[in-house]
């Protein structure tokens, strides 16, 4: 399909999907999952063997099989996923040698047995949507994305694509979308969850003829690839929300600020916006209505905090992305001291699927105040870690056991830290919480672009603060004096107590500085920064308690607080840890037990690693008394 | 390409610490606050400069549509019937936070050192590391904006930002001639003028 013609009405649009609809006919297609997660597993030598493959079996059945190249399945862990349509067997897991044994059961019609998910009983599951994994999801923004080739805009037209353009522009008008997306309670998937509808409002009603919509795509949290995964796997569906929103704001000029980091999301968005324009999706005279709208790509340069409204603005100006000091709103005086509307990517991916189904389908689903359904990164100690959709109000406790499946190698479930380094973390009592942006607001922690981290029973809760304060300090602009010198004085006092050195004022410290930053910041990321500070003292207050008073860390993590021993009595004397020792600190001879030197001692586990099982002869100890703090005890501060 | 307004701006009235005062439309809480004589604290703030909100000194709580806020006055516009208080016992609370922190940054500048006093605050618990340079970007914004020279900058980011001078810029040799930087500099000591940011060995008292 090289000819393409630009479409200037309604009915060009119906013909020529039913053109591609009818080339393209019934073919058996082969999807293999090409997201950043399984490109790690290198799905790309995947695609490369199954052409291979395919040419080498000389079937003529072969000719009628396309290979396809989709966006992130989300079922990470078990990637690369292969899904074989229109059957929709998946396959996961697999490797170059499977290969062969694909091809063959495509062609016969059969399936490979064991490349299938196997449940907890043993029994195989054929398709996708029946793994629990998927079972329990509500998949809406993210289905496409197994299902097409993010570069071919065909594959998105034939899927429905750019339906909603059409009837947004040919059968209602700006202030009917508007009103649509008004009506929808559509809330920023970024962060702040403010509704979309009315920010759109303000920008339109801004006074000034130029006004330019942005779609912020500076996704930085640790652990968290939505974003990403959106804008790979399914660009258009995101650029058709951006031209949607323009027409219902009056923008003529869209950007999508995207981190250079991202270079296959940053390709990926590129192409999309060639094939729409080559299909007059974007550029002047949009479908014969007169709305002019084109898009341009800004790539970040890396900075977490350009993700913050009035930095993004700054960067895309050309100046440091650094938060300005003002307040008068982007959607009044924005980019260039413009009318300018920023939403997060998933926001700009909700809008066809409003104008679609309509407002009221989109409110059907999830809370009374938080609609629709929200996209999480769940990471972690959790088995199934990937991209899950689910609709708001859903518990963290189904998220995490029955999408996730528990927790990795049957450990306790301690923490999930919800909404990226600007969020809280949750502990177990708190995890029948229904997941929307007012309940998890209220229990400290945030929805935030919705990066979620599991966290068992051998993550120390100091350690993990201290982490995405020392990410903060690192990514923090340094502009303001509480959020600089706050997280600065913040990280020395954590420094203190995981050496087993604090003191019994750094708590009060720590809860005076966090309001200073809360109050004080100028932008969220300093009034955010201390969620994690405050949320790990209000839930696991016992381990900082254990760290100062008792020299102990309970979840046996921190380094200077713990202590590797050898019990004499298992030790075989089989001299494995004293060969993978580093730094030679493990004294003793064969056939009599080993001894660990603490002086030399650098913590580093090799020991207990390698000593083999039928042993166990290795432990990790911490504190002076070995008792356990009592758990679950927790003191309200402020 | 905007047709310039010939008439004079609107006034808007405001009440700050509860004295009204009418002030154009497009002035800053701060510069009210100075028209009535009220003291608000500064340190990155200087009349000739875009504000830039760093220093967090001039925090003021505002009053509007019954809920209050925390705002910085430097960059604050007035607005009609908008309630300032600029000494609120929140306001307090975290100044009185901000300058401990400072105590620990630089305890050497007036307005801390009064402040200090003010809050009764003869020691600080955070960890000191005395720095002539407290970020606050005088010299940088003076530079750029007033003097149109942008030979200083920042560089680094986060806890690492610190300020220095660009050596590309072609002002660097006219430099000498002018050093009206270090004259603004709120510390007192220009940094980058003798290449270091910390103080050596400084004396507690």
């Amino acid at each position: 399909m090289d000819t393409k013609i630009k479409i200037r009405s309604a009915a060009e649009f119906e013909s020529a999907v039913k053109n591609i609809t009818e080339v393209r006919g019934e073919k058996t297609v082969i999807s293999i999952c090409s997201g950043t997660g399984c490109r790690a597993f290198s799905s790309d030598r995947l695609v490369a063997g199954l052409e291979k493959e395919l040419k080498k079996c000389g079937d003529k059945r072969a000719g009628n099989i396309e290979i396809k190249k989709t966006g992130c399945h989300g079922y990470c862990e078990r990637g690369p996923i292969i899904v074989i349509h229109p059957e929709e067997t998946c396959y996961l897991g697999v490797r170059e040698k499977d290969l062969p044994r694909i091809v063959q059961a495509v062609l016969e019609g059969s399936v490979v047995e064991d490349l299938l998910y196997k449940n907890e009983e043993g029994i195989k599951i054929l398709q996708e949507n029946d793994i629990p994994f998927y079972k329990f999801q509500r998949r809406i923004v993210l289905e496409n994305n197994s299902r097409i080739d993010p570069e071919s805009i065909e594959d998105y037209l034939s899927v429905g694509g750019y339906r909603a353009l059409i009837k947004a522009i040919t059968s209602l008008g700006p202030e009917e979308v508007l009103e649509e997306v008004k009506k929808a309670n559509l809330r920023g998937r970024g962060g702040g969850g403010f509704p979309a509808g009315n920010k759109w409002e303000t920008t339109r009603n801004a006074p000034g003829k130029t006004k330019y919509v942005i779609v912020n795509a500076d996704e930085g949290d640790p652990g968290a690839y939505m974003d990403r995964s959106l804008l790979e796997g399914n660009p258009h569906s995101v650029l058709e929300g951006l031209t949607i929103g323009a027409y219902a704001i009056g923008a003529q000029q869209g950007f999508v600020y995207v981190r250079q980091e991202y270079p296959q999301a940053v390709q990926s968005v590129l192409k999309a916006i060639d094939s729409a324009r080559s299909y007059g999706f974007l550029g002047k005279d949009i479908l014969g209505s007169g709305f002019d709208f084109d898009v341009k790509v800004h790539r970040g340069a890396g900075a977490f905090v350009s993700g913050e409204s009035s930095a993004l603005i700054s960067a895309i100006e050309g100046k440091v992305g650094e938060p300005k000091v003002k307040y008068i709103r982007t959607a009044v005086s924005g980019l260039w001291d413009k009318p300018t509307n920023i939403n997060n990517v998933e926001t700009w991916a909700n809008v066809p699927y409003i104008i679609n189904n309509g407002a009221d389908w989109f409110r059907s689903i999830g809370t009374k105040h938080s609609s629709g359904t929200k996209i999480f990164s769940l990471v972690g100690k959790v088995n199934n870690t990937g991209l899950v959709e689910v609709p708001m109000g859903i518990s963290l406790r189904d998220i995490i056991f029955k999408i996730g499946g528990g927790i990795k190698e049957g450990k306790q479930f301690k923490a999930v830290q919800t909404g990226g380094p600007s969020g809280g973390v949750l502990p177990e009592k708190l995890l029948d919480l229904p997941v929307d942006f007012d309940e998890l607001d209220k229990a400290g922690s945030m929805m935030g672009s919705g990066g979620m981290i599991v966290m068992d029973e051998s993550d120390c809760m100091v350690n993990i603060a201290h982490y995405f304060l020392k990410f903060l300090s690192d990514e923090s602009c340094g502009k303001c004096v509480p959020c600089r010198e706050g997280l600065r004085q913040m990280l020395y006092i954590y420094e203190r107590i995981m050496e087993g050195k604090g003191k019994e004022e750094d708590l009060k410290l720590l809860s005076d500085l966090s309001i200073l930053m809360k109050e004080g910041s100028l932008c969220a990321l300093g009034t955010t920064a201390p969620n994690i500070v405050l949320t790990t003292l209000k839930y696991f207050r016992y381990e900082y308690e254990a760290h100062i008073y008792h020299n102990m860390c309970p979840a046996k993590a921190c380094k200077p607080l713990i202590r590797f021993e050898i019990d004499d009595k298992k030790c075989a004397g089989c001299s494995s840890c004293a060969k993978v020792c580093p730094v030679d600190a493990i004294i003793g001879e064969p056939k009599k037990p080993y001894r660990i030197d603490q002086d030399l001692c650098i913590k580093c586990g090799s020991c207990m690693e390698s000593c083999p099982s039928k042993y166990n002869a290795i432990d990790k100890f911490t504190g002076l008394i070995k008792e356990k703090v009592p758990e679950g005890r927790e003191v309200k501060i402020l | 390409m905007e047709v310039k307004q010939i008439q004079t701006k609107k006034k808007v009235k405001l009440f700050i610490n509860g004295n009204g005062i009418k002030v154009e439309e497009g002035t800053t809480v701060l510069q009210a606050a100075h028209e009535l004589g009220i003291h608000i604290p500064t340190l990155c703030y200087h009349e000739e400069v875009k504000p830039h909100g760093a220093c967090r000194l001039c925090l003021v709580e505002i009053e509007r549509n019954g809920r209050s806020k925390i705002v910085a006055s430097c960059a604050y516009p007035a607005e009609e019937g908008l309630v300032v208080h600029t000494d609120s016992p929140k306001v307090e609370q975290i100044r009185k936070n901000l300058v401990e922190l400072y105590l620990a940054l630089f305890p050497f500048n007036p307005e801390i050192k009064s402040l200090a006093k003010r809050y009764g605050l003869t020691f600080t618990r955070y960890k000191k590391e005395y720095n002539y340079c407290i970020v606050c970007g005088l010299c940088v914004r003076y530079c750029e904006e007033v003097k149109k020279r942008n030979a200083i900058g920042f560089i680094g980011r986060g806890i690492n930002k610190r300020v220095a001078f660009i050596p590309e810029s072609s002002y660097f040799k006219n430099c000498q001639e002018c050093m009206e930087c270090m004259e603004i500099c709120p510390t007192g000591v220009f940094p980058s003028n003798y290449g270091m940011d910390r103080i050596p060995q400084i004396n507690d008292n």
